[in-house]
Order: structure tokens, then C-alpha cells, then sequence
């Protein structure tokens, strides 16, 4: 079952995110770029990962592609016009990104699963909650600044000159 | 896991960063290479992930989390430049946008 589940999932993914490259409105990719989220926010769950499967869900496929909805809607781009060409620095773009996913595979293969036995409380928002308020409560505050930051930088920067 | 194991996950992963690298390389369009780069931040979530359930400690979600907390503050930043470089040029092609001055 989990086997079926990872396959489907994983195939999904992938067909997603190739459609975020390929669409040719924002919009489309935008779309893409949900599926990708939701198939792996499955993903994420088949690895007992529950809560960051939830918060994939909330934050990824909810408010940030909100925001990527709402600025493409504000800038009303348009399509981009004609045939997808084969073109030099497109089969350039393409080796590299083979050449990398190579590279990644070779690095990945030595690896030798642990399988390790999960505890019951393992993912589960009690278990990520207490560590995340001892051990990385520094990284925890430090994140909240970031986003105290970004959210008047953003401010900022899109408000128009007058 | 039965019959997936930990490398399924890493390719998946590998996959996935490669495909979010050619989209930033091949993209013209400012918007979509930021999507190509929440892609990638999304393998590196899903490496963060993998190993944590193999090693049987949930010790890996938290820097996932944090994954996702910087993502949110990096998507709102970057679409206000977007949204500025479009107020004061009218593209969003990285192609014609040559100076960092407004």
C-alpha cells in the first residue's frame, strides 16, 4: 500500500512541477505549483511527517501561493506567445540540470537506510512542539524577526512613491 | 517502509531540485523562476523529511519548519521587488531587467 501511495504520489509530484516550467501563463504554473504542494504535503505524511504535512498545506498551498495569485493578478501579465523553441541556452539549462540531478544520485546512493523503528510520538505536534520551545528556541525567535523584518520590507518596498 | 526505502525519497528529491534548477536556468518570467525556487526549497524540505523518518528522530522536521518560515518571508519579499521592478520598468522578463537601480 505504502508502495502504491509513494508511486502515485511521486509521479504526481513530478508531473506538477514539470507543468510549473512548461505552462506558458503564470497562472497555469501557479495551479502547478498547488498540485506539487498538495501531492507532497502526501508525500511528506507517508514519512510520518504529520504536521509539516498540515503545515505544508496551510502555509505552502494556502497563504504563500495566495500572494503569488494575488501579484500575478495585479500585474495581469500576459501569455507568452508561440511555440516553445529548442533553443541554445534552453538545451544548456537542461544539461546542467542533468548534470546536477546526476550528481545527486550518485550522492545519494551510498546512503544505507537505518529503517529505524519510529517511537508513537514520532511527527506528532506535542513531540515537534517541545523541541521546538527548548532546544532550537534561539532559531524559533530568530525566525520571528525574520518575519517581523520581511513584513515591513515588504511594506516598503511595493509602496508606490508619492 | 516496506518496500520504499530511503533512496526513493532522495531521488524524489534529486528530482525535484533538478527540475526547480531548470525552471530558474530556462524561465524568463520573474514569477515562475520564483515558483522554480520554492520547488527546490521543497526538495531540500523533503531531504530534511526522509532522513528524519529513517533515523526514527523527528528531530529533522524542525529545520523544515524553518524551511517553511524563511520560504513565506523570502515569497513576500521577492514579489514586493517584483512588484516594484514591474512599477518602474513594465516587465517582469529577467532578460531586459539589466540594472539594479530603480
Amino acid at each position: 500500500m505504502t508502495t502504491f501511495l509513494f508511486y502515485f504520489f511521486a509521479i504526481l509530484t513530478v508531473v506538477a512541477a514539470a507543468g510549473v516550467i512548461a505552462a506558458r501563463s503564470p497562472i497555469y504554473s501557479a495551479m502547478s505549483l498547488v498540485g506539487t504542494f498538495f501531492s507532497l504535503a502526501a508525500i511528506y505524511a507517508l514519512l510520518l511527517a504529520h504536521t509539516i504535512a498540515v503545515l505544508q498545506v496551510l502555509v505552502y498551498a494556502g497563504a504563500i501561493m495566495v500572494l503569488f495569485l494575488f501579484v500575478i493578478m495585479l500585474l495581469s501579465l500576459g501569455e507568452s506567445v508561440g511555440p516553445a523553441k529548442v533553443t541554445f541556452p534552453r538545451v544548456v539549462g537542461g544539461l546542467v540540470a542533468a548534470g546536477l540531478f546526476a550528481a545527486l544520485v550518485i550522492a545519494a546512493r551510498p546512503f544505507v537506510p537505518a529503517a529505524a523503528q519510529t517511537p508513537p510520538s514520532f511527527g506528532t505536534l506535542q513531540s515537534i512542539g517541545a523541541q521546538l520551545y527548548t532546544q532550537w528556541l534561539a532559531p524559533f525567535e530568530a525566525v520571528s524577526l525574520l518575519l517581523l523584518v520581511a513584513m515591513v520590507g515588504a511594506v516598503v518596498v511595493a509602496k508606490s512613491r508619492v | 517502509m516496506e518496500g520504499i526505502t530511503l533512496q526513493h525519497y532522495l531521488f524524489l528529491a534529486a528530482l525535484l531540485f533538478s527540475l526547480g534548477v531548470f525552471g530558474v536556468l530556462v524561465r524568463r518570467n520573474a514569477l515562475v523562476v520564483f515558483m522554480c525556487v520554492e520547488l527546490m526549497l521543497n526538495a531540500s524540505n523533503l531531504t530534511f523529511l526522509a532522513f528524519a523518518r529513517d533515523s526514527g528522530m523527528d528531530v529533522g522536521h524542525l529545520p523544515a519548519l524553518f524551511v517553511i518560515a524563511v520560504a513565506a518571508a523570502e515569497a513576500a519579499i521577492g514579489l514586493a521587488v517584483i512588484i516594484a521592478v514591474f512599477r518602474s520598468r513594465g516587465t517582469v522578463n529577467v532578460d531586459d531587467i539589466r540594472t539594479m537601480r530603480l
